[in-house]
């Protein structure tokens, strides 16, 4: 069994506990079929799952510069984690079309370092917003981040402030951001690009705040309650506009581009 | 007061010539020459030891409990202080102030920080840390400056933003992105001064203005050092260690050209003469102040947006060698 799962052709859903195939869970745009457990996608998963076949173009694959700052493990951190993902940094951004409408998008991968926002993601999330401007374009961000990329110091929390100051060029154009929460969304990112969107969904069960739970399990010395900062919650407090099950997000994302189609 | 271990030297010279002081008064001795050689040595070694400070030590001089907080930095720096309460929305925020007043004469909005200055004081102000509803406030404030074309001025003193069950009911992270964005975007000058510690997006929150200014012995950082050594070496005790690898200092902060200037503080840090440090934030705001007055509101606001889109340029020169 262990070999099985090891090998990654089974997989147990963290809710339930059932055994599901890849197969089965690829075809059901690994949502757990038994319990709707939505499990993380990487970020060329989202851009499978989102975008037409076919239709993707990468903005700025070469974007992997590094911040020479002084925590010594970080330069192995970031190679360990381009290896494991195949991935440059741990945000994938361009352009493609949803249902034929066609969109600027950017996909957070959380394998990379939890995603987390420095100066490369940040740059990278700026020239998709500017590239989106130039083109008029739609943005579609898929957001999930454990926040600000420590290990870049002070550089990685002006991207907050980077991507912020991007996005209201955007904005001054009449243009669209629909921005999507997934598991999970946090820190730096939340609060900047993240929830700077025209319009907000997320997706069912999707960890989503500002701290983390154990850090504010941490500062208040108790634990916190079911459903605490998901995405439910969320929108009882009225700070997303829909939890949209994935197999129901591409087409909620092509009625709310239809929408506002320009004529 | 509270004394920082590396400043024992400074107090035990100024015990000694405090003491010496009396003695002469009491035993009617002149003792001139002698207190006067003392004090020059007691400024040599005062100016010594805080132009030598440890990126961790400035952490610990930008908390002092001593150093005066944004409620002195006002009373300082402004006259006609009018204190404006509330997000209109939920609540006051005690940990985040904000108010009419004048500098030098023109009115300007105020926000800032605002540490207590003992326990109970802390408790009411929640350390400095605000919830969502403070930075609402910030925001309802900055736009209230844009409408009538009034400078913002910032005050920048906190651990972060709020961490509780409260603070995200109610959206901290959408107030904290909002009061940014807001920030920048403004049609009016904003001037923002970081005067004690500046944590995280909660000092970010009031920090994205067209300069940003420092004091000599304020930090800036993406989180506490205690916080990433904890996170990334899982060893709190390693606090210093990560305070120089943060590039949290303002010496640090300028060389990387995050801050616009380093203001001057007396020897021996702001907690020594608050008067004199709130003289040059005064002298260094006006300053800026004044560069900024005479901006049309688009150019304002373009190379506002400009500083912040290449703000981190200078690090990223190696991307595209790539
Ligand atoms: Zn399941």
């Amino acid at each position: 069994m262990l070999s099985i799962l090891a090998r990654g052709l089974w997989t147990r859903c963290p809710c339930c506990g059932d055994l599901r195939s890849a197969k089965e869970l690829d075809r059901s745009w690994k949502v757990c079929p038994k319990c709707g457990y939505h499990f993380r996608l990487t970020a060329p998963e989202r851009l499978q799952y989102t975008l037409d076949e076919g239709s993707f173009r990468e903005y700025d694959q070469g974007l992997t510069g590094e911040v020479p700052l002084a925590a010594p493990e970080y330069q192995e951190k970031l190679q360990a984690a381009r290896q494991a993902t195949a991935l440059p940094e741990a945000v994938l951004t361009g352009e493609g079309t949803i249902l034929g409408h066609r969109v600027a998008v950017a996909a957070l991968d959380i394998r990379f370092i939890m995603a987390s926002m420095g100066t490369v993601v940040g740059e990278k999330i700026v020239r998709a917003i500017e590239n989106a401007c130039a083109k008029r374009l739609p943005l579609v961000i898929f957001s999930a981040s454990g926040g600000a990329r420590l290990q870049e110091g002070v550089l990685s929390l002006l991207q907050m402030a980077k991507t912020s100051a991007a996005l209201i060029a955007f904005h001054r154009a009449g243009l669209l951001y629909i921005s999507v929460l997934t598991d999970p969304t946090t820190g730096g990112v939340s609060a900047s690009f993240a929830f700077l969107g025209d319009i907000i969904l997320a997706e069912p069960g999707a960890l989503i705040g500002f701290a983390g739970p154990r850090v504010i399990e941490q500062t208040i010395r108790q634990k916190l309650p079911e459903g605490f900062q998901r995405a439910e919650f969320l929108c009882r407090h009225g700070f997303i506009d829909q939890v949209v099950p994935r197999p129901r997000l591409k087409s909620t994302l092509a009625q709310i581009l239809a929408l506002h189609r320009e004529v | 007061m509270v004394n920082l271990d590396f400043e024992r030297p400074i107090i035990e010279l100024e015990t000694k010539i405090s003491e010496l002081r009396t003695f002469a008064r009491e035993k009617a001795l002149d003792l001139q020459n002698e207190i006067a050689r003392l004090e020059k040595r007691l400024q040599e070694l005062t100016a010594d030891i805080y132009q030598n400070l440890t990126p961790w030590q400035k952490v610990l001089v930008a908390r002092h409990p001593g150093r005066p907080n944004v409620l002195a930095y006002i009373r300082h720096l402004f006259t006609d202080f009018l204190e404006l309460r509330g997000d209109r929305l939920y609540g006051d925020d005690p940990a985040l102030i904000g108010g009419l007043a004048r500098f030098n004469g023109r009115p300007v909005t105020v926000l800032g920080n605002l540490k207590g200055k003992d326990t109970r004081e802390n408790l009411e102000r929640n350390f400095g840390m605000a919830h969502p509803e403070g930075y609402r406030k910030a925001r309802r404030l900055m736009l209230q400056a844009g409408k009538f074309k009034r400078p913002v001025i910032t005050l920048i003193d906190t651990p972060g933003a709020y961490c509780g069950v409260g603070a995200e009911e109610r959206g901290q992270a959408v107030a904290i992105a909002r009061s940014i964005q807001t920030m920048l975007g403004l049609r009016t000058p904003v001037v923002a001064v970081i005067t004690g510690e500046g944590g995280s997006g909660g000092a970010l929150a009031l920090g994205a203005g067209d300069r940003l200014l420092i004091q000599e012995h304020a930090v800036f950082s993406v989180i506490s050092p205690e916080a990433y050594a904890t996170i990334l070496w899982n060893d709190p005790a390693r606090c210093p260690e990560a305070a120089q690898s943060m590039k949290i200092t303002a010496a640090d902060l300028a060389e990387l050209g995050i801050v616009d200037e380093v203001i001057p503080e007396p020897p021996g840090g702001a907690h020594r003469d608050p008067a004199l440090a709130a003289r040059y934030v005064k002298e260094a705001l006006a300053r800026h102040l004044d560069e900024l007055a005479g901006l049309p509101e688009e150019e304002l606001l373009r190379r506002r947006l400009a500083k912040f889109r290449k703000i981190d340029n200078a690090y990223l020169r190696e991307l595209n060698t790539n």
